[in-house]
């Protein structure tokens, strides 16, 4: 196990080799805003907010640093102008989407970002898959999942799945940075009740 | 469509959860839809979760979650159509019949679908029903076609 050295906001960060940025900045005690990451799970790169800028042998490019893995000699910065103005826009519109996050209300202050800037358009999720994984990967029940695609994805419960395992569990919904989760489920409950088909959900 | 034939054709593809895709296509194909009892079948043989086979088969727009009607509707609504007025038949042939494109009405009697361009540009707007052209419609011709339609 090889430790590298690499710099990170003009800081020498010493890492494991297998550590990705993100990790290395946290053990540095570098603050790097994250909503779809959880350290169980595998890195996701949904929220794009972990976009830093990285230097390697001389080229300079942008990457989420929860999924780049640490390299010798890497030179990172994490609060450029540019950076900051791409989690801005990020923030901008994920506030249409989920307006009253409080996860995303915090972010909100730190990085000046407009919450009316784009029209609301308010499905109170903004497809971190942070349930979907954790069901997956650490429960592996795979309860809930995405269905649709493009600006009509969303998050859906498998209801002969979740009518058995989600009423003891109810593990994600602590995760959830925004409150889409608690909804889609308590809706898959009532669905329940009438008619138990995702057909009938995913024709609207 | 009985379990041994769905075993049968993801036995074709080794039971490989990669070929989920190919497996959806073909069940579909002798099926013309997709039942969540073949879907479960699928995931239990081919060890995807149903969770995952949902989005797939949600992802794209080939597949079919709904029973399909016994009259398939197609409407074009290629440039060509869509300039000669095929928005109007639509909405003529949606009112008509109750249901949006995509959808299947309750007595299973029609499948409605749009599509982009069916090659008789000339001939547009084009309206094809099981296979059989309608050209030049108006919306009131429209409606005198799919009436005749039982």
């Amino acid at each position: 196990m090889g430790v590298v050295t690499l710099t990170i906001d003009n800081k020498e960060v010493k890492a494991k080799e297998e550590m990705t940025v993100l990790e290395a900045a946290q053990s540095a005690g570098i603050d790097i805003p994250t909503l779809c990451h959880h350290e169980k799970l595998e890195p996701y790169t949904a929220c794009r907010l972990c976009m830093v800028e990285v230097e390697s042998r001389g080229r300079v490019k942008l990457d989420t640093a929860c999924s780049s893995p640490v390299k010798e000699n890497m030179v990172v910065r994490t609060k450029t102008e540019d950076i900051i103005k791409i989690r801005r826009t990020l923030l901008e519109l994920m506030l249409s989407h989920a307006p009253d996050s409080r996860e995303l209300q915090a972010l909100v202050k730190e990085y000046g970002a407009d919450k009316d800037r784009f029209e609301k358009e308010a499905s109170f999720c903004i497809h971190c898959g942070l349930c979907v994984r954790y069901c997956a990967e650490v429960k592996k029940k795979s309860a809930v999942g995405f269905i649709n695609s493009g600006v009509r994805r969303e998050i859906s419960f498998v209801p002969e799945i979740a009518s058995k395992e989600c009423w003891n569990c109810k593990e994600c919904f602590e995760l959830c940075p925004t409150e889409a989760l608690q909804t889609a489920y308590l809706f898959t409950v009532a669905q329940i009740s009438d008619s138990p088909s995702f057909e009938l959900e995913s024709e609207k | 469509m009985d379990n041994d034939r769905i075993d049968q054709i993801i036995d074709k593809h080794q039971g490989e959860a990669s070929s989920l895709i190919q497996v959806l296509l073909e069940i579909q194909r002798e099926n013309s839809w997709l039942p969540k009892e073949i879907l479960e079948r699928v995931s239990e043989k081919l060890q995807v979760s149903l969770a995952q086979i949902q989005h797939t088969a949600t992802f794209y727009k080939a597949f079919r979650l709904v029973p399909k009607g016994r009259h398939e509707i197609h409407i074009c609504n290629g440039t060509s159509c869509h300039v000669r007025g095929a928005q109007g038949v639509i909405d003529t042939v949606q009112d008509l019949i109750g249901i949006r494109p995509g959808q299947t009405d309750l007595d299973s009697k029609f499948t409605l679908e749009t599509c982009n361009c069916l090659g008789r540009c000339a001939l547009g707007p084009v309206i094809e029903i099981e296979g059989k052209t309608h050209s030049k419609m108006s919306p009131a011709e429209a409606k005198d076609v799919i009436k005749k339609y039982e």
